[in-house]
């Protein structure tokens, strides 16, 4: 139990640089998907080499996301286990959404929003890897008919946008949320950081401490 | 392959404003009068002489196809299919290749900006330069045409001689052929001149004669005179009504742009959420709060 003056560790150095490979990762991967979306965002495929390195990078780029996403799910999925707290904290939201987490059940190290982005994240990234594999014509082409290659197309461009409105409100979150950016910069929140957010959380690293 | 006609671009791939249009041509078009093909592969070998191109030499596996299947070399391909029709005995051999659909799918699925145009007189060629080696004319194409090379990754089919034709020159394929069972020209003295065939061909009792211009695709550019309208599927699996998958539609019409307007309004949304809420900052009380709570457990 690290508690020095009302400070609480959220994330070691490894869960820190984990998420943030990932993190750099995702945003590569969704400039130059998109580049190859929509003719309009064709231009983000200069900051990668332009069209065919583009096309070249962005599977591998995915390999590499998908294998360090893995490293967050083990780190973190015992903490995303849905609870009935969790279904209550969902139904206020609206409170929440408002600023007033006072309404609402004590959050322990994440809250049902959190736990929500988790698991859809898991659940896109499936879908991404699988269909990713199905389009990679260079490696896969020939184990696929085009038919699979099509539905694989269609399945990769809504769960990638998918993927991306979570991002952005994950993303959002952090900022909203002041206080939470310094867990995974520096790894470490302020004891009233998470007395207002995950208070449940809180009593329990103090419970902890000797 | 060869960008040479400019200024008569009707279609360009992954770009939303006007190609370069202001050049009026006429719709041209390749009739193939499957009723007056030898199956001599004079066409495979001009083909392959005009472009430059040689194919691997192969393996026979019993069949007349020779190599087996398109390829990135081989953009034209007599088909040959051994079939009875109405009990009577037919050798039907089809020039498969590129149709040059009114609105192929290879361009609306293309990701590239100008890496496929179609021009003013119907030729939708590929411009390999600008080709990112994606596959995604494949996924679009509804008559399994294009092929990606294994050398350069980049995606090849028959250009319909665009190279020639913007000379003058008839293409390669019907220039070569000694029966005259590949006709070009305008497309609609190409259609009349179907009709005539069909005429004859229905005289000698092939009632289900008729022109393979298919509508599902806006018509295409290369035509086939078929014996058997009614079953088109007998000639090596050309397709009875093609036309671009619902799943291309989907992926690449509508949900387009109403995807990215989605992602945008979602950034969008939480910009107003934070304009009409603020951030949501952590409290003296709550600092107090939390330090009387780890005081009490020392204590």
């Amino acid at each position: 139990m690290a508690e020095h003056n009302n400070i609480l560790d959220r994330y070691t150095p490894g869960a820190r640089l984990n998420h943030w490979i990932n993190a750099i990762l995702m945003i590569c991967l969704a400039l130059s998907g998109m580049s190859l979306f929509h003719p309009s965002l064709y231009f983000l495929s200069d900051l990668f080499g332009g069209g065919v390195w583009t096309r070249i990078i962005h599977p591998w780029m995915g390999v590499v996301a998908m294998l360090s996403f893995l490293g967050l799910v083990i780190r973190f999925w015992r903490f995303n286990l849905w609870t009935k707290d969790d279904s209550a904290w969902m139904k206020n939201i609206n409170h929440v959404m408002s600023g007033d987490e006072a309404k609402v059940p004590e959050a322990g190290k994440y809250n049902a929003g959190q736990k929500l982005v988790f698991w859809s994240l898991c659940v896109l990234t499936i879908l991404l890897l699988t269909s990713g594999l199905a389009l990679w014509d260079s490696q896969f082409g020939h184990l696929l008919t085009i038919e699979q290659k099509r539905l694989a197309a269609v399945v990769h461009a809504l769960s990638a946008v998918a993927l991306i409105a979570v991002v952005i409100t994950h993303i959002y979150a952090a900022i909203w949320i002041r206080g939470t950016i310094r867990g995974m910069t520096r790894g470490s929140v302020t004891g009233g950081w998470a007395w207002r957010h995950h208070r449940k959380w809180l009593r329990e690293e103090v419970g902890k401490a000797k | 392959m060869a960008n040479l006609q400019s200024l008569d671009i009707r279609r360009r791939s992954a770009t939303t404003t006007t190609p370069p249009s202001q050049r009026e041509t006429v719709p041209i078009a390749k009739l193939i009068d499957v009723s007056r093909c030898i199956g001599c592969k004079a066409c495979q070998s001009a083909c392959l002489e005009w472009n430059d191109l040689r194919e691997e030499i192969g393996v026979n596996v019993g069949v007349y196809d020779n190599p087996h299947d398109l390829t990135e070399n081989t953009w034209t391909l007599m088909r040959f299919t051994e079939i009875d029709v109405d009990g009577r005995f037919e050798w039907l051999i089809r020039k498969d290749g590129c149709m040059h659909c009114d609105d192929p799918g290879c361009l609306k699925a293309c990701p590239a900006p100008g890496a496929i145009v179609q021009y003013k007189n119907g030729i939708v060629d590929f411009v390999s330069e600008n080709c990112i080696g994606c596959g995604y004319c494949v996924k679009g194409c509804p008559f399994n045409i294009p092929r990606i090379s294994a050398k350069d990754q980049k995606a090849y089919k028959c250009t319909l001689c665009s190279d020639r034709v913007a000379v003058g020159q008839a293409p390669a394929c019907a220039k070569v052929c000694p029966t005259q069972a590949i006709s070009f020209g305008t497309k609609s003295d190409m259609v009349a001149w179907a009709d005539h065939r069909i005429a004859d061909l229905k005289e000698r009792g092939y009632k289900n004669a008729g022109l393979y211009n298919p509508a599902g695709v806006g018509g295409t550019h290369v035509m086939y005179v078929l014996k058997h309208l009614d079953k088109p599927e007998i000639y090596a699996g050309l397709p009875k009504d093609p036309k671009i998958s619902p799943l291309v539609e989907l992926w690449k019409g509508i949900t387009k742009p109403i995807l990215l307007a989605g992602v945008g309004l979602a950034a969008l949304a939480t910009f107003f959420h934070y304009v009409t809420h603020g951030p949501n900052e952590v409290q003296t009380e709550d600092e107090e709060a939390a330090e009387k709570m780890r005081r009490d457990k020392a204590a």
